[in-house]
């Protein structure tokens, strides 16, 4: 089988006259964690439910291992888990039970896959309890199992970390690398937080108003937008000194900014020294979503 | 698909549908029982100390006196005769009936709206709460298509139709058999009445056994809830709110109700679904509400409200994108 699980061409969405999503394409290969980056309403989670076969495109082509999901729907399904938006589960119905109601609607799947699930989530104690009586985490949790249940290529998971404490933030981080790292799946996840998204995935695509700007590697995508922060003393020496090495890109009281480089900023520093200006603080930070946007749309506001 | 069909039942027994409808029927009942016991001995009260057979058997004679100059009513003198005779032979007292007479009323008042509104309960949020629920989202992401899981929800519908209508009979018999006896499954009961230009027709009119009359009146029951279960069961795919359906399916029986009785002029309504519902009217020989109708007609109208709403259901469904 070849590495791309996920492939999507050309996927446009019209609705009235207006176009929400215009021509996305992508692919993604096996074992990857795909970050869907993007402000709130800009297209993220009516792209994935069209990836899921909730809304149909208006036109292109959506592949789950070579299935067209238009044309062989069931099939295409097989390979796919999924939550969309909050894990949503029959209240009424104990965490086991609604792994068996979702386990029959897929073949082949065993008592004892259910328990392996439960057990790959932590479930165990809780699973018996109904559903109304859990919490947000662990509902998080057994909409994860039941996505796994059927063994899937492919994991969508929208905003996964909504609603979560910073340890079950932390938790589900870890559980995605490791489903991706040592499973092999392919993880889409979606998300409005940079941040979030820097520390799960390997690549990224940034959507706004139904378009996808840029696609790259987490990586590279950072540190073309990393910046560095410098606290000096006596202040204005130290900026004609650093002005003369790189560009200035923004000063204020006591600080000034410049870019981040791995090779030079060492060697600026050094020199800074050298020059007798004390560095008291050299900061590295990481653009935030804002500042991203608005450096890749050029200025074009987030709304 | 089987396995679909028990996962619905799963999720409607999970939701206490059943056992709801169970304690308003159980509810309703005893009311019922209680009243007709009531009634049941103010009778005996002014009839006094007669017995009963001397007064039947006064009657037989009167009637059997009178056939000779009856003329056209011949006929029917001739059958009241012959029903009284039974309750005679049988030691069956006709104003003390037992739990299939009472039976057979409740049924014949229940089928037009009581049931039907059981099975909105459970027919109306079959589909909608499940998108209220978001649980849409799960079920229709599997690998399994989506006029599979329309058809086990409607497979299931049928299934509970069926139960509410056994939950129904069944309880009505344990009650009304504790509270009035057992007796007169085999009593006979006037059937085949027909309205013809404005006159009953009572030519075809026979006897048959109460409980044939009762299993018949169980089958149109049955019907009328499942026409009226799977128009709800479309409004519940068509509406977001289980509520606007329920509402909307409401008035539309309410509005039978009321046009049953003001009709009769404008033919066309006929065609309505909600003026088709008194199937048991034309059992028991009550006059239809417009002219030309029976029991026939009235049938192929549901049946074809029925198929349309399911083609409908089934339509948008498959087609439906969900936000």
């Amino acid at each position: 089988m070849s590495s791309i699980t996920l492939s999507v061409q050309g996927l446009r969405k019209v609705i009235g006259k207006r176009t929400i999503i215009k021509d996305l394409s992508f692919e993604l290969k096996r074992g990857e964690v795909f970050g869907f980056l993007g402000p709130n309403g800009a297209g993220k989670t009516t792209t994935i439910r069209m990836l899921v076969g909730l809304i149909k495109p208006t036109s292109g082509t959506i592949h789950i291992c070579g299935l067209d999901i238009a044309k062989e729907f069931t099939k295409a399904m097989s390979h796919l888990g999924c939550i969309v938006e909050n894990p949503e589960l029959y209240p009424f119905l104990s965490g086991m039970e609604n792994l068996r109601h979702f386990a029959v609607m897929l073949k082949g799947t065993t008592q004892a896959r259910i328990d392996e699930v439960v057990r790959l989530v932590g479930m165990q104690e809780r699973v018996n309890d109904k559903v109304s009586t859990y919490s947000l985490g662990m509902r998080q949790r057994l909409g994860i199992a039941q996505a796994l249940l059927g063994k899937p290529d492919v994991l969508i998971l929208d905003e996964p970390t909504n609603g979560l404490d910073p340890s079950g933030i932390r938790e589900m981080r870890a559980f995605i690398r490791f489903l991706a790292e040592e499973e092999g799946l392919t993880v889409l996840v979606s998300s409005h937080l940079l941040h979030e998204i820097q520390l799960m995935c390997d690549r990224v695509a940034i959507i706004t108003k139904g378009e996808i700007i840029r696609v790259d590697s987490v990586t590279n995508l950072l540190s073309s937008e990393e910046r560095l922060q410098w606290r000096l003393r006596p202040f204005a020496l130290g900026k004609s000194v650093l002005g003369s090495l790189t560009e200035l890109l923004n000063e204020q009281e006591e600080t000034v900014t410049t870019i981040y480089s791995e090779q030079l900023s060492g060697d600026w520093n050094r020199k800074l020294v050298e020059a007798g200006v004390s560095v008291l603080e050299m900061n590295r930070k990481l653009p935030a979503l804002e500042d991203l946007f608005l450096e890749l749309t050029g200025g074009e506001s987030i709304d | 698909m089987i396995n679909l069909v028990q996962n619905e039942m799963t999720k409607l027994l999970g939701k206490r549908r059943f056992i709801i409808i169970s304690v308003i029927i159980l509810v309703l009942l005893s009311m019922f029982t209680y009243a007709q016991a009531r009634q049941a001995e103010t009778i005996k009260e002014r009839l006094g100390t007669v017995d009963w057979r001397t007064e039947l058997q006064q009657k037989i004679v009167d009637w059997q006196n009178r056939l000779s100059s009856a003329g056209q009513w011949r006929e029917q003198l001739q059958i009241q005769i012959e029903q009284s005779q039974y309750y005679l032979d049988h030691d069956i007292n006709p104003s003390e009936p037992g739990a299939p007479t009472f039976i057979r009323g409740f049924v014949e008042n229940s089928a037009e709206l009581f049931l039907p509104l059981l099975i909105m309960i459970i027919a109306v949020d079959l589909v909608s709460s499940e998108r209220s629920m978001g649980t849409i989202k799960l079920l229709l992401t599997r690998p399994v298509s989506r006029f599979h899981i329309l058809l086990s929800k409607y497979i299931a519908l049928i299934l509970s139709v069926s139960l509410v209508i056994f939950i129904f009979g069944l309880l009505s018999y344990i009650i009304s058999a504790f509270m009035f006896g057992n007796q007169g499954w085999a009593a006979p009961v006037l059937t085949g009445f027909k309205v013809e230009g404005g006159e009953l027709n009572i030519s075809e009119v026979r006897l048959v056994s109460q409980w044939q009359y009762i299993i018949q009146q169980f089958g149109l029951a049955w019907f009328i809830s499942l026409v009226v279960g799977t128009l709800s069961f479309m409004l519940s795919i068509l509406m977001r709110s289980s509520a606007a359906g329920m509402g909307t399916m409401l008035a539309c029986l309410i509005a039978g109700a009321i046009l049953s009785n003001m009709v009769s002029s404008w033919t066309s309504a006929k065609y309505l679904f909600m003026v088709n519902l008194g199937l048991m009217n034309y059992v028991s020989g009550t006059a239809p509400p417009i002219e030309g109708m029976t029991l026939g007609f009235s049938l192929a109208v549901l049946a074809a409200w029925m198929l349309g709403s399911l083609v409908v259901s089934f339509a948008v469904f498959m087609r439906k994108d969900i936000y």
